[in-house]
């Protein structure tokens, strides 16, 4: 076990490195020069973007210019945003919490939601609550973001009055009005993710139901409760938590039009105004970040999945 | 449990509902303005956006400042005099403190130039480029003087060029003033969190107290416009700008709410690439009557109804109707296919002639392009509409990778500053390259040129050298500002450079 988990975090060394590399590579793919917005409607000065150029070592070659920000990364120095001059790291350090804590509660109302969704619709395979069930995780699945949370604001905010229509509360400043803040945009993201999981947890749970030992279990005359919730659920979870990894992953990195629409100043909505404005470190410095989270995600799932099934500890 | 799983949703519903709703407004007089995009770095010096102008006007008091007819004013200054064209004689207001309690003098006005017009990477660099010194005649004079003479210099320091820092906090803070800005505005920086939320207090020494009826600020970033109108209906924020005209007329039965539309400074027009590499060596580039026939194909009124409700000023010139250098028998000409059609062949050219128009990737502009398509097609154009991520069209517009391009400009209170650089042939944002010694002799006399009614005419000359004859570029519409303010809130002051200006201000 030790020596694995040595191993496994022994490869994440060189995948970060990779990772590093693309993230610069593909960022000097995107059009449109840095220079030219960061002078804004000083665009056609020539010494403008010349100064600029320089300050922010874009004259110099791609080797060098990677080099000097992995240098620095390597240090703990994400460098500064070119648009507000506020240092990468206190930006990571002061959005990660809001993303994380949105996608938290976005996947705790996917958990809650799906997976009990995926179980009844299995354990009740063709009857109308498994269609009932099918129902709800399509709606989730094909309900554009932007426009359930738009739908939402104008009944709970507008209508109803009940919860602020945009913005963010810290959860240490005023716990309920943190969640008054973010239910909305919670919501708005876990059903998508809901119905993901209810469709996993359902084919799961019916690989798992129609396996030899759920049938030695049922005729050894254990009650169906049991059956399901003992033996068959155990096995069935290891996939849904592998996909439960990866969807909380997807949160963390991807709640972009979630954000832009509650206003919710999080990771998306920081890394798509980064590259409008091509704000080349806070571009880079979010990805990187993001890709370390998902790197260690997937570790996590590693150590989930011995934690949950005591075979793979043996092997 | 599944009852009880239902009973204790239902009373975390009621919390919610009860409890935890939308904030009634904390402090009495405190305003919350809805921002449509997060502004950048608070600094004068270093600052570019317009947002950013929209939280100085709280922040940072300027010399000058302009009035509802665009006219200058004094702010921080009490008057000026020319000595002669190239000395500017500025006095200054006595008593005036700033934020961190140090005084406001000849000193910090002439130390406020000088870094504006020399620190590194200042954008306020080329305003400020016609500026040979600053000095303090006394603690309340100021002498400025210039290279040339220069009719725009006193409208540059009625903006960010005007504003007067705490030479003690810039020095101290160097590149870093911008995050905690030191001015001698009316409110004082409190705290910013980027993309959420700017905000500032009254500030207790302010030279005007009388006029100050507010305790606090909260600028709130919220881009999506669906999402900016949500929070001024539900009462979120009392004030949101730079709406859509679509807005106007959902709200308008509602009377909590007030509707405000200033026209602006700028305008939206169409680039023509008529000297800017290859792209340019074309029919439609070389030839000023197949561009007559393009511009006659097109009935500005008409998009301006389909696609903004007609809610804006149709035009034929950069200038805006309400400031004084508008020229006002300069006027779009009507809409002639017929007429397009007879240049086209007089023109000797193949029809249809391929036009390749290239904008910006947003909803209503992509609607703009798609109206002029089809307009110019009837005249024999085929236009192909090429639209583009913002950043990615202003580069490929300075390299010349465009044929036409729709763009809109913000727009100055002096006319120089909405035509120079564009029509110029020295122009930083000539990406068309247009060139024609008279337009720019025009454009050099009407720059030095004091007298009001002689410089209104150079531009009337250029409008016929540069628009007319030449159809180096087309103008199509002035654009409105549109702003939505909670019937509480008294006071507010329209003025079409688009900005908030918090004198007067008051919550009922």
């Amino acid at each position: 076990m030790g020596i694995w988990l040595l191993r496994r975090v022994g490869q994440i060394i060189p995948t970060l490195l990779i990772l590093s590399v693309m993230i610069f590579g593909l960022q000097q793919l995107m059009p449109g020069d840095p220079a030219l917005i960061l002078a804004g409607e000083e665009r056609g000065d020539p010494q403008v973007l010349a100064q600029i150029r320089a300050e922010l070592l874009l004259d110099r070659p791609l080797h060098e210019q990677y080099l000097a920000w992995m240098g620095r990364v390597l240090q703990g120095d994400f460098g500064f945003s070119w648009r507000i001059r506020v240092p990468v790291s206190e930006l990571i350090l002061e959005k990660l919490p809001v993303t994380f804590q949105l996608g938290l509660m976005a996947f705790i109302i996917a958990v809650l939601i799906g997976v009990p969704l995926g179980i009844l619709s299995a354990v009740r395979k063709d009857q109308p609550a498994d269609w009932a069930a099918n129902g709800a995780a399509l709606f989730g699945i094909s309900m554009p973001n932007f426009w359930l949370g738009i739908l939402m604001i104008l009944l709970f905010s507008v209508q109803l009055g009940w919860l602020p229509p945009s913005g963010y509360v810290p959860i240490t400043e005023d716990f309920w009005q943190s969640i008054a803040t973010t239910i909305m945009p919670a919501f708005v993201l876990g059903t998508g993710v809901a119905g993901v999981l209810m469709r996993h947890t359902r084919a799961a749970m019916l690989g798992a139901m129609s396996q030899d030992y759920v049938r030695t279990a049922r005729a050894k005359g254990l009650r169906e409760r049991v059956v399901v919730w003992k033996h068959a659920l155990r096995n069935a979870l290891i996939p849904v938590v592998t996909l439960g990894t990866i969807e909380f992953g997807r949160l963390l990195s991807g709640a972009v039009l979630t954000e832009q629409i509650f206003s919710i100043p999080g990771f998306g909505k920081l890394v798509v105004d980064a590259v409008f404005n091509r704000d080349y470190p806070v571009v880079q410095g979010v990805v990187l970040a993001t890709a370390i989270i998902f790197v260690l995600l997937s570790l996590l799932a590693d150590i989930l999945y011995m934690a949950i099934n005591p075979r793979l500890r043996r092997a | 449990m599944r009852r009880h799983f239902v009973a204790a949703a239902m009373a975390v519903g009621v919390a919610l509902g009860t409890g935890l709703a939308a904030q009634p407004a904390a402090a009495q007089q405190h305003l919350r303005i809805a921002l449509r995009e997060d502004p950048d770095i608070l600094d004068p010096t270093l600052a570019r956006t317009y947002v950013g102008r929209i939280v100085f006007a709280s922040l940072c008091d300027k010399l000058f400042d302009i009035n509802e007819q665009l006219e200058v004013v004094p702010m921080l200054a009490t008057g000026y005099r020319w000595e002669n064209p190239t000395t500017l004689i500025i006095t200054l207001r006595d008593g005036v403190r700033f934020h961190d309690g140090e005084r406001m003098d000849a000193a910090a006005v002439v130390y406020s130039l000088n870094r504006h017009a020399t620190f590194q990477g200042s954008f306020r660099r080329s305003e400020l480029a016609g500026m040979e010194k600053a000095e303090a005649v006394d603690p309340l004079t100021v002498r400025i003087t210039l290279r040339a003479p220069s009719a725009a210099f006193l409208s540059v320091l009625t903006d960010r060029s005007g504003m007067i820092l705490s030479p003690r906090a810039a020095e101290a803070a160097g590149r870093e003033f911008g995050l905690r800005p030191v001015c001698a505005g009316p409110f004082r920086f409190v705290e910013r969190v980027a993309q959420s939320r700017i905000v500032v207090e009254r500030f207790a020494d302010y030279w005007n107290p009388s006029v100050i009826h507010l305790d606090r600020i909260t600028y709130l970033p919220i881009p999506d416009n669906n999402a900016r109108i949500a929070n001024v209906q539900s009462g979120a924020v009392e004030f949101a700008e730079r709406m859509e005209p679509d807005h106007v007329e959902m709200v308008a039965r509602n009377n909590r709410l007030r509707v405000v539309q200033v026209p602006e400074l700028g305008y939206q027009g169409i680039t023509y690439n008529l000297n800017n590499g290859a792209r340019a060596q074309t029919p439609f580039g070389q030839n000023p009557r197949v561009r007559e026939a393009f511009e006659l194909a097109i009935d500005r009124a008409a998009i301006n109804q389909v696609v903004y409700g007609g809610a804006y000023t149709p035009t034929a010139q950069a200038v805006p109707p309400a400031n004084p250098f508008h020229v006002r028998d300069f006027q779009p000409e009507a809409r002639n296919v017929a007429r397009a059609r007879q240049l086209l062949r007089e023109a000797g050219v193949q029809t249809p002639v391929r036009v390749e128009l290239t904008v910006p990737n947003n909803p209503d502009l992509r609607q703009v392009g798609e109206v002029i398509q089809a307009m110019v097609r009837e005249a024999g154009f085929e236009l192909r509409i090429n639209a583009m991520e913002f950043a990615s069209s202003l580069q490929a517009a300075t390299r010349g990778e465009f044929e036409t391009y729709l763009l809109g400009w913000s727009g100055r209170v002096d006319p120089d500053g909405n035509i120079y650089t564009f029509v110029h042939s020295r122009g930083p944002a000539n990406d068309g390259k247009y060139s024609n010694p008279e337009a720019d002799r025009l454009l050099d006399a009407a720059r030095v040129e004091l007298d009001a009614d002689r410089r209104r005419q150079l531009y009337a000359q250029l409008n016929q050298v540069a628009l007319r004859q030449d159809r180096a570029r087309m103008y199509l519409w002035h654009r409105k500002n549109i702003f939505i303010h909670s019937a509480r809130l008294q006071g507010y002051v329209p003025v079409p450079d688009g900005m908030i200006r918090v004198q007067g201000l008051r919550l009922n």
